[in-house]
């Protein structure tokens, strides 16, 4: 009977362990999120000001200076990106949803799934040699185009898994009505799933709104505001990137206040994709 | 088995199947049927689940090829011509034939007027007027427009399940059908709802060829004037409703009218 | 630095693993259910992060962090061993295994929780009735079942570890060595490309540093396959990966 009760309270103890254990993972996992909050708001708040938006960067080693640059290119890229990547991640995505027995889906599909994991620099480096080395130049361009093909397997994921949440009865209502194959998929069924497709969608825009690597050797940078996407551009995050690892302290102040401003449009994008799923109910 | 036609005078027959045979890969689920459908009446399809009753119907309007695997051998007259002829285009069929769903399916995304007007092929600006008129007379005659009147730019989705469902049979009749096809319409409604689409559909007669199919063998010998007996894939036998659930002429006819199976 | 890459990403699943398995577990079985939806989005947050903004969190606030608190101790316990011998400098594969751990966390986690809510509920139950407490039904219930998916998930973690960049080459030290000492310098395959690229005028580091890239390819693209197929298999085919 003492044993009994002995190894009873000896497993109730581990679990009561254990289970402190997980509660104490859960929060040690999340001390880094508010820390990175924390810091971002108390280092970088210092540094953004009306300038910060306004003004380009200062000659090196002196102080002042804002990202303006970083601010436009970082609108540039990622808006001419989303331009290429979204229609054709939208139509791949329902075409798997719609098509996805044939042998072509099953390509598509696999390209998507190898794309999805491939690490983002290997992607610049492809374009580099696709785009910027026959052009002869980094261009913004190139950036987009490195960023799209990011965002594309994202885009047909979501999109598909949307579109297949459609129920096959308003398909066949469409059908039943003389309406073709495609008209149904894009009239029909496209429009009743739209609000979980735009949630993709800008869920994958914030996803490379933050991306640096691919932009390292595509869209390079550049010291002055440009907006021709020929031209090699700053983008927010190459920003943050150069100040951080450079010599200057001014620098490091200022990389704060790009990455705070770099960070709340990758969350305005990520709310509002949940923003949008919240009012379909 | 066809019907008996000489001596019961019935009205000429714009639709009819021809040795019908229709297959999931390589099995029949339906089996050389030959049956005709008189125009301008109701024409109830019943039998035991499983057999067959909504294939076939989907054979009218050329919806079971679109089916994984479906494939059609046979004739669908209509007007005389072989609806299964490559000549035929399918779409423009599917605009003569309508078809409601067992499950009320309005559109989501449209208004009540967007619905029952997305079947109309709108040929240019000029035509919008025509489109509200075949609007407001698709609502008519499915019994709708009192109760939709004044709404008819709010969404569908916020009808009730009868409403919705007679939303569906207005958007099938917007387009001025030949041939109406309801695959069993009211098995989804609560019987006050079921009373009303009932009704709904003896109206329909005056104006379109009616083929319902049903399970519920009181709601076949309520709508309809001529009842087909489906078994395992084949028509057993078809005749005038009165004679189909009084004086069967087949065993199977008379054991399933009878409630001894199904 | 193909050690570089496969030591550093060893390193932060020795981390992130047990951090972000007792996450899933947390939010799926012993967390109060008002709790679940707050702290399963603050989690996911963490994936949302850009990488530049975990380097330069990483070269500012962590690394003096590690200097100041973590390494001494680690030193005072470990300095014995080869892992943790040697001068600390901040940059070190120590800095980076930490911010890979951090960053890789929320995809691990996030997978294995839809893992284990993929077990049915009779298995949790069938353990209980027969007496285990909380603890010991999941330990010995719910993981088994979920073994392959949660393997899965360990490997998707691995898959981006191996192939992220910024923040690796912002903390590691980019230094070409192959020391054994976590507190050293290291490198890493992406972060060689990434910092030797733009410089490479000689075709033949050109060269080489595109056969890196197609190394890296190639073995991320095999440890993704594999954990894709281990999730797929056990947690149904509509899996929100990221």
């Amino acid at each position: 009977m003492i044993t009994m009760t002995g190894r009873r309270f000896r497993r109730r103890i581990v679990s009561r362990v254990m289970t402190s254990a997980t509660v104490l993972a859960a929060t040690l996992a999340v001390i880094p999120l508010f820390m990175i909050f924390a810091y971002l708001l108390l280092k970088g708040a210092s540094s953004v000001d009306l300038n910060f938006f306004l003004q380009n960067p200062a000659p090196a080693g002196t102080s002042g200076g804002g990202v303006a640059p970083a601010i436009v290119g970082t609108g540039i890229v990622v808006g001419i990106a989303a331009l290429i990547g979204l229609p054709i991640g939208v139509g791949a995505g329902v075409f798997l949803a719609e098509f996805g027995t044939s042998r072509l889906s099953f390509i598509v599909r696999f390209v998507s799934d190898v794309l999805n994991g491939t690490p983002s620099i290997l992607v610049g480096v492809v374009v580099w040699t696709w785009m910027v080395r026959p052009m002869g130049h980094f261009s913004a361009l190139a950036g987009s185009v490195s960023l799209a093909i990011l965002m594309i397997p994202m885009v047909t994921r979501t999109t598909e898994e949307m579109v297949n949440l459609v129920p096959g009865s308003l398909r066949e209502a469409a059908l039943a009505l003389g309406y073709t194959r495609w008209r149904t998929s894009l009239k029909i069924v496209l429009r009743t799933a739209l609000p979980g497709v735009v949630t993709g969608a800008l869920v994958a825009v914030a996803r490379i709104t933050g991306e640096t690597a691919p932009l390292l050797f595509t869209a390079f940078g550049n010291l002055n505001f440009r907006t021709d996407p020929l031209e090699p551009m700053q983008t927010l995050s190459l920003q943050v990137f150069t100040y951080a690892t450079g010599p200057f302290p001014e620098w490091h102040r200022l990389a704060w206040g790009a990455a705070l401003v770099l960070v709340t449009l990758v969350l305005v994008f990520s709310l509002g994709a949940r923003y949008v799923t919240r009012r379909r109910f | 088995m066809s019907r008996d036609d000489a001596s019961k005078g019935t009205p000429a027959c714009r639709l009819a199947t021809v040795d019908l045979t229709a297959s999931f890969f390589d099995n029949a689920a339906v089996r050389k049927v030959n049956l005709e459908f008189p125009t301008k009446t109701v024409t109830a399809i019943i039998g035991p689940s499983g057999c067959g009753k909504s294939t076939f119907l989907r054979c009218l309007n050329r919806m079971h090829e679109l089916s994984d695997g479906g494939t059609v051998q046979g004739k669908v007259l209509l007007d005389g011509s072989d609806i299964y002829d490559r000549s035929t285009d399918a779409i423009r069929l599917r605009q003569r034939v309508g078809m409601v769903f067992q499950k009320p399916t309005p559109f989501p995304t449209m208004t009540i007027f967007q619905n029952v007007a997305a079947g109309l092929r709108v040929n240019g600006r000029g035509r919008v007027d025509a489109v509200s008129d075949r609007v407001e007379a698709a609502l008519k005659g499915a019994a709708l427009w009192d109760e939709v009147a004044h709404r008819l730019n709010t969404s569908a989705m916020e009808l009730s399940g009868g409403q919705q469902q007679r939303l569906c049979i207005a958007r099938a009749i917007a387009p001025r059908p030949d041939v109406v096809l309801l695959d069993e319409p009211t098995s989804a409604l609560d019987p006050a709802s079921t009373q009303g689409i009932e009704d709904l559909v003896q109206d329909l007669k005056s104006d379109y060829t009616v083929v319902i199919v049903t399970h519920n063998m009181q709601q076949a010998a309520r709508v309809s004037d001529y009842t087909a007996f489906f078994y395992l894939g084949e028509l057993i036998e078809a005749d005038r409703t009165d004679d189909i659930f009084r004086n069967p002429r087949e065993d199977r006819t008379e054991a399933y009218v009878t409630g001894r199976f199904g | 630095m193909i050690v570089g890459t496969l030591l550093s990403s060893a390193l932060a699943l020795l981390i992130a693993v047990p951090l972000a398995l007792g996450v899933a577990v947390y939010l799926t079985e012993f967390s109060p259910g008002w709790l679940r939806g707050p702290v399963g989005t603050l989690v996911e947050l963490l994936a949302a992060i850009p990488s530049v903004v975990y380097g330069l969190w990483g070269i500012f606030v962590l690394i003096p962090i590690l200097r100041a608190w973590i390494v001494p101790s680690l030193q005072l316990l470990f300095g014995w061993t080869p892992f943790f011998s040697g001068n600390f400098l901040g940059n070190s594969m120590l800095a980076a295994g930490v911010v890979l751990a951090i960053m890789i966390l929320p995809y691990i986690s996030a997978v294995s929780r839809e893992v284990l809510l993929a077990v049915p509920n009779h298995q949790r139950e069938a353990a209980l009735a027969l007496g285990a407490t909380r603890w010991e039904a999941v330990w010995s219930a719910v993981l088994p079942y979920g073994r392959a998916g949660i393997t899965g998930a360990v490997v998707l973690g691995l898959g981006r570890a191996l192939g992220e960049t910024m923040a690796v080459t912002m903390v590691i030290g980019n230094r070409h060595a192959l020391g054994v000492s976590l507190l050293e310098p290291g490198y890493s395959m992406a972060a060689a490309i990434a910092n030797e690229f733009s410089e490479a005028n000689a075709e033949l580091h050109l060269a080489a540093l595109f056969e890196i890239g197609l190394i890296l390819f190639v073995i991320t693209v095999c440890v993704n396959g594999f954990a894709r197929l281990l999730v797929w298999r056990v947690a149904g085919h509509s899996l929100k990966a990221r």
